[in-house]
């Protein structure tokens, strides 16, 4: 599997706007809207599930990554994006580190095969140190992508 | 000093398999132990202190996995670290989506 197979590009934020778990949540299921990718009426929906997800047990996984997710009936296919946060958030991660670096998902309801395929995607290429420095050092959308696409194409390696 | 080696069969129960939650469950209890703690799947070989060693084993319900435990708290750690699998990580009541 690549990242490009379920990273909405359109839905990148290389500079997240808030501060707290919830708001970043937030934010990144409202730039799935793009292209319809999630419908207005499920946006809270989806919110909500993943908030509930994190009750209990954070995806604070280390490292300065989280990788929130839910699975939704609204979701034809595994769908996800990734957002960049400066200042960092509290996301009771598992080394009390702050979050920069976020992989969001939504997926189908009846395969959580693609959702389960999608992190050992993202956790092989976050195990480059590579990755992760470039990933934030990208300041731009387009930057962020430059990096998920060497990365599919095992070009972070030298 | 012998070190102990204790091996014992493990299967996914839940229905989302080791996703990152159930993961993170499993890395905070194998790091409370001394002993190397390894999940193996065929060749493949995965530390279960390391969380992006886990998420990498992409390990679906029902998968079969052999938990291989080596040093002085090898049985305690075995022991725990089975009882969280038969009590499904803590997942088993992943429910579908709620909206």
């Amino acid at each position: 599997m690549k990242l490009s197979d379920f990273v909405i590009r359109e839905a990148v934020l290389p500079d997240l706007a808030a501060s707290t778990k919830e708001e970043v949540i937030r934010e990144m299921v409202a730039s799935l809207r793009t292209d319809g990718h999630v419908k207005n009426g499920d946006e809270e929906g989806i919110v909500k599930a993943i908030l509930k997800r994190e009750e209990q047990g954070t995806t604070g996984i280390g490292r300065g990554v989280a990788v929130p997710h839910t699975k939704h009936a609204s979701a034809s296919r595994l769908i996800g994006t990734v957002a960049l946060s400066r200042k960092g958030i509290d996301f009771q991660s598992l080394d009390g580190e702050p979050v920069h670096i976020l992989f969001l998902l939504v997926s189908p309801s009846d395969r959580p095969g693609d959702h389960l395929r999608a992190l050992e995607t993202i956790s092989r290429h976050l195990r480059t140190d590579v990755f992760i420095r470039f990933l934030r050092q990208a300041t731009t959308r387009e930057k962020v992508w430059e990096v998920l696409d060497d990365a599919d194409m095992n070009q972070l390696f030298s | 000093m012998d070190d102990d080696l204790v091996r014992r069969q493990l299967c996914v129960t839940n229905p989302e398999g080791l996703h990152a939650r159930p993961a993170a469950k499993l890395v905070q209890l194998a790091n409370q132990f001394q002993c190397e703690i390894t999940l193996v799947r065929g060749s493949q070989r995965h530390d279960a202190k390391s969380i992006m060693d886990l998420m990498t084993l992409a390990a679906e319900q029902g998968s079969k996995l052999l938990l291989e435990a080596r040093g002085c708290d090898a049985h305690v750690a075995a022991d725990a670290i089975e009882k969280l699998f038969v009590e499904g990580l803590g997942d088993l009541d992943a429910n579908p989506d709620d909206a």
